[in-house]
């Protein structure tokens, strides 16, 4: 039996087609995949994450936990300055990694600093159960609560227009608040959440609220023209923007430093031992495996677990492939061997077709940068 | 509802085909199977002069999703296939029974499209 999220009966309302993702019942579009990218990049799409999970960190040792458990340094979230009203707060947000021992990714996660005493991840949904064991079994010697709050969902509004079609929609001190936060920062109200971050390269929002509020706003901003959208266009859209997707282009068999990760990864405090530390340390020099983006030169689709050829022989995979609709042609993340030196090919159908090797992102704010 | 002309014949496999006046056939896919695969954004034909055998994976169509096989509905020769997909892949999601043809065959035997699915058997192998 598969999960449903609050907004289920809107996604068969709107005739989507549902898909297993994770064990959960989510669309993957709704009607033109294409269609649902370029309103992305061009007004404002929405999509229903509310599979996701937030995670509650309490106590008065939380940051140092976090400081344990996360390659990136929680230390640099420093504590926010007054919100324009006293019911409302502010935050900032840091992206990370949770590493094992051996420096292998268990999830990716935003971290948001509510108080000096409270923190807030926001983990992927596949992963929950086992991100929630691994806190939970090293929480207790912290003092640190860590509380699952599947009574929230997560909905993300994303493009250009996406933040002034929100801020129309919530209590005016909250909207205040959230026209002036800064890129990776967040204001909240009561239990209205609201972080200025996303997954698809465009400017926009992640809002967390009760399960009880999903269905409202989103008939709202469905009623003030927000296109929804669903995984498909998600997927085009963060490859796009050159971000990983956890399961496909790392897990635990990966390190950050060999997923192109390594700009999350803190080791300026040397004294901070975070899970995961020693391992990375003794690959930092020379990383086995480094992750690279490819454009691909004709025409064709790159698909994740094609092969890929380096010109001086050496042997990888892309992680990630697809159609770029903004580009109007194809791209792919592929891992490779650290000695791996381009140009490289990828094997399509029997056929080495040549790329051209990029940083991503390919593309950023509607503009394509490769 | 997907639309599925009476007057054309269909593979099992989605392919449907029609008889041209000059003994050649034009084949594409249905518009059951462009709705299945959503928004196509590449279409790798068979090259014109190729041989091809009945039920042969000979062309490919890659939507934003993932990439499929279309088959030849009988055996035959390829005369000729529709260049405007090279820009315009969307004509197959567009217009699956007109402009978004994929190639035409000269059939080794064009007695052979009788065995073919009809319209409502085609409806109903989908059903």
């Amino acid at each position: 039996m598969l999960k449903a999220t609050a907004l289920h009966a809107e996604h068969l309302r709107l005739g989507a087609k549902l898909v297993d993702f994770a064990g959960w019942d989510m669309p993957i579009q709704y009607a033109s995949q294409l269609d649902e990218h370029h309103a992305v990049r061009k007004s404002a799409g929405m999509f229903d994450v509310a599979h996701m999970s937030a995670v509650d960190l309490h106590g008065a040792r939380t940051r140092e936990f976090l400081r344990l458990l996360l390659a990136n340094d929680v230390a640099k979230l420093k504590m926010p300055g007054k919100a324009p009203a006293d019911a409302v707060g502010v935050g900032k947000a840091l992206y990370s990694c949770m590493l094992d021992e051996r420096g292998g990714v268990i999830d990716d996660l935003i971290v948001y600093l509510i108080a000096e005493d409270a923190f807030r991840l926001v983990v992927n949904a596949g992963t929950t159960d086992k991100d929630l064991a691994w806190l939970r079994a090293k929480a207790p010697a912290f003092g640190v609560d860590v509380r699952h709050r599947s009574d929230l969902g997560i909905l993300a509004v994303q493009g250009p227009e996406a933040r002034a079609k929100v801020d129309a929609l919530l209590p005016a001190e909250l909207a205040q608040a959230c026209a002036g936060l800064t890129p990776f920062s967040a204001a909240w109200l009561g239990d209205r959440f609201v972080g200025r971050t996303g997954y698809t390269g465009e400017d926009g929002y992640e809002l967390i609220l009760p399960q009880a509020d999903l269905v409202a706003i989103w008939t709202d901003l469905l009623a003030a023209g927000v296109a929804p959208c669903g995984l498909g266009a998600r997927d085009t859209l963060r490859l796009e923007a050159g971000m990983n997707l956890y399961g496909q282009d790392m897990d635990e068999s990966v390190s950050p430093l060999e997923c192109g990760l390594a700009w999350t990864v803190s080791f300026a405090d040397e004294a901070r031992a975070f899970i995961g530390r020693a391992a990375l340390e003794a690959q930092r020099a020379a990383p086995p495996r480094k992750s690279i983006g490819l454009v691909l030169e004709g025409r064709g689709v790159l698909r994740a677990h094609m092969a890929v050829r380096a010109a001086n022989g050496e042997l990888g995979e892309t992680s990630s492939g697809g159609y770029a609709p903004t580009m109007k042609g194809s791209i792919a993340m592929a891992r490779v061997p650290g000695s791996a030196v381009g140009p490289y090919e990828v094997e399509i159908r029997g056929q080495w077709l040549p790329t051209r090797e990029v940083k991503p992102p390919f593309v950023r704010h509607g503009k394509v940068l490769v | 509802m997907s639309n599925t002309p009476a007057e054309l014949k269909y593979a099992k496999s989605h392919e449907w085909v029609k008889k041209l006046p000059d003994g050649t056939l034009l084949i594409g896919i249905t518009d059951h199977a462009q709705a299945a695969l959503g928004d196509l954004v590449f279409v790798e034909t068979p090259k014109v002069g190729r041989k091809l055998a009945a039920n042969e994976a000979c062309c490919v169509v890659e939507s934003v999703k993932a990439a499929s096989d279309v088959y030849a509905p009988v055996a035959g020769t390829v005369t000729e296939t529709n260049t405007k997909l090279g820009e315009n892949p969307e004509l197959v999601n567009d217009a699956p029974y007109e402009g978004g043809w994929l190639w035409k065959l000269q059939p080794d035997k064009l007695a052979d499209v009788d065995g073919l699915l009809d319209a409502d058997s085609y409806i109903a192998s989908i059903a």
